[in-house]
C-alpha cells in the first residue's frame, strides 16, 4: 500500500504507545457492491495532527464517522489506544466531534450545549461550571454564555462547537469540514485558533477537508484520499515537493501535468517524451522504455528565457498569456505538446519582460520534474 | 420598492375572492350565531306593550293591571297572526309549562273583550297568579339577554335575580363540556403516543419508503368519512371482526362480547383513527426538518440513547408536538359526527348536543351560546399555548 510506505517514509514514532488512533485494512462499503473506502491504513500519533484531504466522495467524512462510531467498517479493524472500538457506541468512545455546520443544539445556550457533555456525564453542578467557563475563555467566547445558536455569528457558532467538542476534556477529537462555512478570512483566522488551541491542549486530532491549503496550513501530516482509497500520507512539505502519485501532485498546490513516454531508464532517472521534446525527469513510478507517464513540474520551477547552460532540461515554446499578479507573472505557454504550460516568473528587478506570441525557451532542474504514475489530464 | 408593493397589492387583489367567499359562508353566519347567544327578540317582538308594562313593575306581588290588559291582547293578537308559536316556546325554554299556559290562555281570551284583566287571566290560567309567572315573562322579554350562557352552564336565575346553580339532576351542559374536554385530551394524548413514533419512522426512512409511509397515513382522509366510520361499526360492534378474534383466541366467552362501539369506547376509538394523520403531518413536518447531526453529535457527546431523546430530540420536536395535540384537540371538540354514529348515548359529546338544539329542539339561542363557549374554550387554549411556547413556533407543516 502506497499510504502505509509513506508512513514509513516520514518516520513515525516507533514505540507503541505513541500510537493513537490505527486504521488497519479498513473497508466500507454501503450498498455491498461499490467501496466508500479501502483498505485504509493510518497511525496517528497521541498528539499528533492529521487531515484527511480530498475530494468529495473521497471516503475521508465516512472514515471518520466510523472513527467516531456512527457507522462500522465492512471489514477491518480501528484501535483506540491499541483495543479495537467496534462494539463500542459513540458515547463510550470519549471523542470529542466538530461537526459540519456545527450541530450546536438550537434549543439551548451557549452554556447549556457546553454543559451538555458533562451533565450527561453526572459532573457536579458547580464543576460544570468552572469547566465551561474555561472552555469559554480557550475560546475567547466569554460573555457570551446566554446566547442562542441562531443569535451567534458564524465563527462564533464555530468557536462553540469546538468548545463543546472539548470540555469534557477528550484527548481525541474529531473536526469534519469545521471551516467550510465560513468566508475566507474568517477561515484563515480559525485555523490559527485551531493550530492554538491543538498546541495549547495537546490532544490528538483527525482534521477532515477538501481546502488542500487549509490541510496544508493546519496539519503535521495529511492522507490524500481519492475514491476511498489513499494515494499519499505525508507532511505538507513533502506532499507539495515530492508527490508520489500524479493525483496528488495536481490536488496539493499548482502543478504542470505533462503525459508522456518513457524512452529510456537510467537508475534514478529517466528519459520522456512529451509532445515533440525529450526531457530527463526523475522515475518516481516504477516504469520501463514505452510505458507511459505522467510528469509533474510546479509553475514556480519553470523558467523562462533563463540563461543559457544553467539547465539540463530545455523546450521551446510560445507565449499565449501574461498575466501580472502581483508578487509574479503568471505565464501560460503552448509547450511539450500542451497548450496552458504554466511558469510564475518572479517580479524581481530585471525579470526580462515576456509578451504573447514570443517564442521562449523553457527550462527547468532534473529534479523539480518527477515521473509518477500515468493519468490522462482532465479538463 | 413601489414595485414591491404593487406586487403586493396585486397578489392581496388575487386573495380577494377567497376573502369574500369566507366572509360570506364562514364569517358572517358565525357571527350571526353568535349574536343569537345573546339577542333573543322572539317575545319582546311580540309582546313590546307587556315587556314595557312590566318593566314599570316593581316586582313585588302581582304586576299592574295594565299589563295584565296588554298581554291579553297581544297574546290574542299573536294568535291571529300565527306568531303565538314561536311566543310560546320562547317562554317555554325559560319556564317549563309555560307553552300550554299561553296557548291556552290565548284561546280562551279571544272571546273576553274587557276587564277587569287579571280577574280574567286568573280564570284563564291559575298560572297567571303566580309572580314567577310574570318574572319568567320579563326574563324572556329581554331584547339582550345572557341566559342562554347560564343555561349553557348549568345556571338560572332566581326570580330576586342572583344566580345560582341548577339542581343536581338537572346539569346536562357542563358535565357534557367536561366529558367532552377530557375525551378531547385523552384523544389527543392516544394520537400523540401512537403517532409519534411513526411520525419518526417516516422522518428517518428514505424517501421512497417514507412517501409509502405518508400515503398510508393519509388513507383515512382519502376515504369517506361514512366508509370509514360503517368500516368501524364492521368492526368493533358486537358479532364484529373484533369480538369475533377475541372469542375465536377465548379472551372473552360468546357470552362476553366486548361492547366497543354505540359508546364512549367507539367515539375515542374511531375519532382517534381519524384524527391521527392531523397529529403525524405536523409531527412529520418538525421531524423531517431536525437534523439527524443534532442525535449524533448528542451521542458523541456522551449522552445515551434516552438522555439524547429527552434533552435534545424531544425538546427540538415540542413545536410539532404542540401543533398536532392542539390541531387534535381543538378538531376533537367540534366533532360531531363519528360520535353521533358510533357513540350510542354515552358516547356523545358537546357537538351533538348543539345538534339537537339546532335541529329538534330549536332552541337555537342556546344552541349558540354552546358554540360560543366551545370557541372561548378554544381560544383561551390557543392563547395559553402562545404564552407557553409561542404561536410563531407552531410547527404546522
Amino acid at each position: 500500500m502506497i499510504g502505509s510506505a509513506a508512513d514509513k517514509g516520514t518516520g513515525e514514532g516507533s514505540g507503541a504507545e505513541a500510537v493513537h488512533v490505527e486504521f488497519e485494512d479498513v473497508a466500507k462499503s454501503y450498498d455491498g457492491r461499490t467501496m466508500a473506502v479501502q483498505g485504509f491504513d493510518l497511525r496517528v500519533r497521541r498528539g499528533e495532527f492529521v487531515t484527511l484531504l480530498g475530494p468529495s466522495g473521497s471516503g475521508k467524512t465516512t472514515i471518520l464517522t466510523m472513527l467516531a462510531g456512527f457507522q462500522a467498517p465492512t471489514s477491518g479493524v480501528i484501535r483506540i489506544d491499541g483495543s479495537r472500538v467496534d462494539d463500542l457506541p459513540p458515547r463510550r468512545r470519549g471523542i470529542g466531534m466538530v461537526f459540519q455546520n456545527y450541530a450546536l443544539f438550537p434549543h439551548m445556550s451557549v452554556e447549556e450545549n457546553l454543559a451538555f457533555p458533562l451533565e450527561v456525564r453526572g459532573l457536579a453542578r458547580a464543576e460544570c461550571r468552572e469547566r465551561v467557563g474555561s472552555a469559554l475563555r480557550l475560546v475567547r467566547l466569554e460573555g457570551l454564555e446566554k446566547r442562542r445558536p441562531g443569535q451567534l455569528s458564524g465563527g462564533q457558532q464555530q468557536r462553540v462547537a469546538i468548545a463543546r467538542a472539548l470540555v469534557f476534556e477528550p484527548s481525541l477529537v474529531l473536526m469534519d469540514e469545521p471551516l467550510g462555512a465560513l468566508d475566507r478570512r474568517l477561515r484563515e483566522e480559525m485555523q490559527y485558533e485551531i493550530r492554538r488551541i491543538h498546541r495549547e491542549l495537546a490532544v490528538t486530532v483527525v482534521y477532515v477537508t477538501h481546502d488542500q491549503e487549509e490541510a496544508m496550513v493546519l496539519s503535521e501530516r495529511i492522507a490524500v484520499l481519492r475514491a476511498g482509497a489513499v494515494e499519499q500520507i505525508a507532511g505538507p512539505e513533502a506532499l507539495y515537493e515530492e508527490p508520489e502519485r500524479s493525483f496528488v501532485a495536481d490536488f496539493i498546490g499548482e502543478n504542470n501535468h505533462l503525459d508522456g513516454t518513457v524512452i529510456a531508464v537510467d537508475g534514478d532517472f529517466c528519459e520522456v517524451e512529451v509532445g515533440r521534446e525529450r526531457v530527463r525527469a526523475l522515475r518516481i513510478v516504477e516504469c520501463e522504455p514505452g510505458d507511459r507517464v505522467t510528469l509533474s513540474i510546479r509553475p514556480e520551477r519553470v523558467a523562462v528565457n533563463p540563461d543559457p547552460g544553467l539547465y539540463q532540461n530545455q523546450v521551446g515554446g510560445t507565449i499565449r498569456d501574461v498575466a501580472f499578479v502581483g508578487d509574479h507573472l503568471r505565464v501560460r505557454m503552448a509547450a511539450c505538446g500542451v497548450s496552458n504550460l504554466v511558469a510564475k516568473i518572479p517580479n524581481v528587478a530585471g525579470h526580462g519582460g515576456v509578451l504573447v506570441g514570443d517564442t521562449v525557451r523553457i527550462a527547468w532542474t532534473v529534479t523539480d520534474c518527477r515521473a509518477l504514475n500515468f493519468e490522462p489530464m482532465q479538463d | 420598492m413601489s414595485h414591491q408593493s404593487r406586487e403586493r397589492r396585486r397578489a392581496v387583489g388575487l386573495a380577494l375572492p377567497l376573502l369574500l367567499f369566507i366572509v360570506v359562508t364562514f364569517v358572517a353566519p358565525l357571527a350571526a350565531m353568535l349574536v343569537r347567544s345573546i339577542h333573543d327578540p322572539a317575545v319582546v317582538d311580540a309582546l313590546p306593550e307587556t315587556i314595557s308594562a312590566l318593566e314599570g313593575w316593581d316586582g313585588q306581588g302581582l304586576p299592574p293591571e295594565e299589563a295584565f290588559a296588554a298581554m291579553a291582547r297581544e297574546l290574542v293578537d299573536a294568535r291571529a297572526d300565527r306568531s303565538l308559536g314561536k311566543v310560546a316556546s320562547a317562554l317555554n325554554r325559560v319556564q317549563g309549562g309555560l307553552r300550554s299556559v299561553v296557548s291556552r290562555s290565548a284561546r280562551s281570551l279571544e272571546g273576553v273583550s274587557e276587564g277587569p284583566w287579571r280577574e280574567a287571566m286568573a280564570g284563564v290560567h291559575e298560572a297567571w297568579s303566580d309572580p314567577t309567572t310574570w318574572h319568567a315573562v320579563l326574563a324572556a322579554g329581554q331584547r339582550f339577554t345572557l341566559r342562554h350562557y347560564l343555561g349553557a352552564l348549568d345556571m338560572r336565575r332566581l326570580p330576586d335575580g342572583s344566580l345560582a346553580r341548577q339542581p343536581e339532576d338537572r346539569r346536562i351542559y357542563l358535565p357534557l363540556l367536561w366529558r367532552t374536554l377530557a375525551v378531547s385530551a385523552s384523544i389527543a394524548v392516544i394520537c400523540l403516543v401512537l403517532g409519534y413514533p411513526l411520525a419518526h419512522l417516516i422522518a428517518i426512512s428514505p424517501p421512497g419508503r417514507a412517501n409509502l409511509l405518508l400515503a398510508l397515513v393519509l388513507v383515512p382522509f382519502w376515504t369517506s368519512l361514512l366508509v370509514r366510520t360503517t368500516a368501524w361499526i364492521v368492526l368493533l360492534q358486537r358479532q364484529g371482526v373484533v369480538n369475533d378474534l377475541l372469542a375465536a383466541i377465548g379472551l372473552v366467552g360468546e357470552d362476553g362480547r366486548l361492547a366497543l362501539i354505540y359508546n364512549m369506547t367507539g367515539t375515542v376509538v374511531a375519532m382517534t383513527h381519524v384524527l391521527l394523520p392531523f397529529m403525524v403531518l405536523p409531527l412529520y413536518s418538525v421531524m423531517h426538518g431536525i437534523p439527524p447531526q443534532y442525535m449524533r453529535a448528542a451521542s458523541s457527546l456522551g449522552a445515551r440513547p434516552a438522555q439524547a431523546f429527552a434533552r435534545v430530540y424531544w425538546p427540538l420536536t415540542l413545536p410539532g408536538v404542540g401543533a398536532g395535540t392542539l390541531l387534535v384537540f381543538i378538531l376533537a371538540i367540534g366533532y360531531y359526527i363519528t360520535p353521533a354514529l358510533v357513540g350510542g348515548s354515552s358516547g356523545q359529546l358537546i357537538s351533538n348536543m348543539v345538534a339537537y338544539h339546532m335541529q329538534t329542539s330549536l332552541n337555537w339561542g342556546l344552541a349558540a351560546a354552546l358554540g360560543g363557549i366551545m370557541l372561548a374554550g378554544v381560544l383561551a387554549l390557543y392563547v395559553l399555548y402562545d404564552r407557553l411556547v409561542g404561536v410563531e413556533r407552531l410547527g404546522l407543516g
